[in-house]
């Protein structure tokens, strides 16, 4: 019996790989770019995964009795996941999408200046 | 060649990965991670611990974070704005339900967006995810009708303006408190889990998300009106 952390790490592990070969496999720039999406996408699941343990809960806290005790705003970290790691996911997502929007963007103007969506036939650089 | 060196570098990088990546859960949480927990509510009185961490503990990251995304969404509208070498293609109308189905939904998902980014400090969400939520509405819209011309100036304007809000709320926190982007002492934190609670966690966070509203419904609106080929995009298939 698998763990489901390791099955999550793993996941995201395999992500990573299958992104990187798809990097440099492909010859198409979208299915290109959709490699790097899928490092992002493993990178993003590998870092939620150093600080998941199993059995907690989101770091939201959720206990009426601090409705009533003001003074000590003391929450028991027992029950809850690492909320660093998740700040930190959360500003690599938004960050994946601007990178994104801009490889797409190169995607459409080299389409546009070369006709054709393939690697190989970009010979301006080439020596 | 590509095809001798590929399986040659996704191996190493394998190994890499199974030697760097720790396959079991960790016993706990991060020494930093347990204190944010641990005094996070005291501190800031904000139920969402994570948004207690981005805007608060680390918000001159968040600063620099919506930097980046500003930056990238710039150069992504900058290159896509350049028109020459596109043939625009004649886009098809769309339906009568789609273009009727975005006038009804229009407003609903911009005010939910709203909702997300004002309640960042109590539930799951913030000012990024509700800031791309309301992106999505003038998406929606856009699809709807492609003609449709928004607003630049105002996007602009929006946009330009909660970032040098951000910066202002920063240098607040100099003048009163001593740090950037205090939280200690400018507005009364109010009631753990009340919607005007927090300080300045949620103005912050409206701004924030404002800011990626606009920014991300102009990348939309540069998608959308910069040329398409005319022909099926595919090029030789790999």
């Amino acid at each position: 019996m698998i763990e489901p952390t390791a099955l999550y790490t793993l996941t995201g592990a395999l992500l990573i790989l299958i992104g990187f070969a798809a990097i440099m496999l492909k010859r198409n720039l979208i299915k290109m770019m959709l490699g790097f999406v899928m490092v992002e996408a493993g990178v993003h699941l590998l870092i939620i995964c150093f600080g998941y343990i199993p059995g907690r809960t989101a770091p939201i806290i959720n206990a009426p009795d601090l409705l009533t005790d003001v003074a000590a705003m003391t929450a028991v970290p027992q029950q809850f996941v690492d909320p660093v790691v998740q700040a930190i996911v959360l500003t690599a997502i938004v960050i994946a999408v601007g990178v994104t929007a801009l490889m797409l963007a190169y995607v459409v103007r080299l389409y546009g200046v070369h006709k054709t969506l393939d690697v190989g036939r970009y010979v301006s650089l080439k020596w | 060649m590509r095809q001798i060196l590929t399986p040659i570098v996704l191996v190493l990088l394998g190994a890499i990965l199974w030697q760097a990546i720790p396959f079991s859960a960790p016993a706990d949480i991060s020494e930093i991670g347990r204190r944010f927990v641990e005094f996070g509510v005291a501190d800031n009185r904000a139920a969402n611990i994570v948004t207690s961490v981005i805007v608060n503990y680390r918000g001159l990251d968040t600063l620099g974070e919506v930097s980046v995304l500003f930056l990238s969404v710039t150069g992504a509208v900058f290159v896509l704005r350049r028109r020459e070498g596109l043939t625009l293609a004649k886009p098809t109308p769309s339906s009568e339900l789609v273009a009727t189905g975005a006038r009804l939904l229009f407003g609903p998902i911009l005010l939910f967006g709203a909702y997300i980014f004002a309640h960042g400090h109590l539930t799951p969400g913030g000012g990024f995810q509700g800031g791309a939520i309301v992106a999505s509405s003038v998406l929606l819209l856009l699809l709807a009708d492609r003609d449709r011309a928004l607003a630049h100036n105002a996007l602009g304007w929006i946009e330009s303006m909660s970032g040098f809000l951000y910066v202002v709320v920063g240098m607040v926190g100099i003048a009163i408190a001593g740090s950037f982007l205090s939280n200690k002492g400018i507005l009364p934190l109010g009631l753990w889990n009340d919607l005007f609670s927090a300080g300045l966690i949620p103005i912050i966070y409206v701004l924030v998300g404002l800011k990626v509203g606009s920014e991300l419904a102009s990348l939309i609106d540069a998608m959308m009106h910069s040329g398409e080929p005319e022909t099926e995009v595919g090029g030789t298939q790999a």
